[in-house]
């Protein structure tokens, strides 16, 4: 919960950036954890389309603040490198990153965690189109322990929407979800819509899967996001308050 | 929302960047999330070489009317090329 630390707490973090292995080669990843031996519940952080960018180092941090372990590998990483802009131009100028690839970075991330001081819980969480491949990997790896989907755009997409890197709408995928998941979405958004957020409740209530969707009628895309027009503070705070308590009751403190 | 918009053309030119001109050989046109602009998305022109890295880029968002204004602009000077490369001479878009 935000601002609940007591101030006699000597409470720090270790944030820097790493390479893990990942196929062929290594890529980089940013990971943050709080301070001490653990172990520590633990969450594959998967970067928006804007980029492996600032505001995504800050919510690595921010989740470590409280006592997670994350994650955070750079899908963009085998792209080039420059400014977080410049290569997400460069990479949405080639139609994305490839499902596939994005997959099997998400495993290979979750992998790294294991030789970590982790308590063998490890979530998978995104905004915008890592919204999207959270759901994609825990759908198609079935190794993730919860996942938190932020307004993920194209869960929900038609078939004459697919693209070669993009072939398969992760809601095709709802039977194979084995993880609860939260969903937290803009009621003004235009991706998802809300009738796009609709289908996917219904499809996984369809599937008997564990899932708790929030909705907030003043906000749109990317509404967590302070540094961006689109930040709402209420609803960003009442969304970061969800998310902490999803994470808590499915990694931190399972069965408690 | 991600739209995935994006339209890449290959072009001969230059654009002078951070460090000075380069050599473009793509310019991609794209409606997306905006970075520099307040505005959640934008019509996105990038000129880029992409040989030299994504740091070879020039990089411009506009709103959608602004858009529609860049393209009428366009238009009338090419028009207007057109004219003197025909030899009418003379002819100006503006």
């Amino acid at each position: 919960m935000w601002n609940s630390f007591l101030t006699d707490e000597r409470r720090g973090l270790v944030a820097e950036v790493t390479s893990i292995p990942a196929g062929d080669d290594s890529i980089h990843a940013y990971v943050a954890r709080p301070d001490g031996a653990g172990p520590f519940p633990a969450v594959v952080l998967v970067h928006h389309m804007p980029g492996w960018d600032e505001i995504y180092r800050e919510i690595g941090r921010r989740l470590a603040d409280h006592g997670y372990l994350v994650i955070s590998p750079d899908l963009y990483c085998r792209y080039g490198h420059g400014t977080p802009d410049d290569v997400a131009a460069a990479v949405r100028a080639r139609g994305g990153v490839p499902d596939d690839e994005v997959v099997a970075i998400c495993a290979a991330a979750r992998d790294w965690l294991r030789s970590q001081p982790t308590n063998g819980r490890v979530g998978i969480m995104g905004s915008c189109s890592g919204g999207r491949h959270a759901v994609l990997a825990a759908c198609r790896t079935g190794s993730f322990d919860a996942v938190v989907d932020l307004w993920g755009g194209g869960v929900v997409a038609a078939p004459e929407d697919a693209t070669p890197q993009r072939p398969v709408a992760p809601i095709e995928l709802t039977a194979d979800l084995n993880a609860p998941l939260l969903g937290i979405f803009g009621d003004l958004d235009s991706s998802p819509t809300p009738a796009e957020v609709d289908r996917h409740e219904a499809e996984l209530a369809r599937h008997g899967k564990t899932f708790e969707f929030h909705r907030y009628p003043d906000a749109g895309h990317g509404f967590f996001y302070y540094h961006r027009t689109a930040y709402r503070p209420e609803s960003a705070m009442d969304g970061w308050a969800k998310v902490f308590a999803f994470l808590h009751t499915h990694l931190a403190s399972p069965g408690s | 929302m991600c739209t995935t918009i994006s339209t890449t053309v290959p072009v001969t030119g230059a654009a002078k960047g951070g460090a000075g001109w380069f050599p473009v050989t793509a310019a991609v046109v794209g409606f997306d999330h905006a970075t520099g602009s307040a505005a959640e998305h934008a019509v996105l022109l990038d000129f880029v070489d992409p040989d030299h890295g994504p740091g070879a880029r020039v990089a411009v968002e506009l709103d959608l009317a602004a858009g529609r204004a860049l393209l009428v602009a366009l238009e009338a000077v090419l028009a207007a090329a057109d004219q003197v490369s025909a030899g009418s001479g003379g002819a100006r878009a503006v």
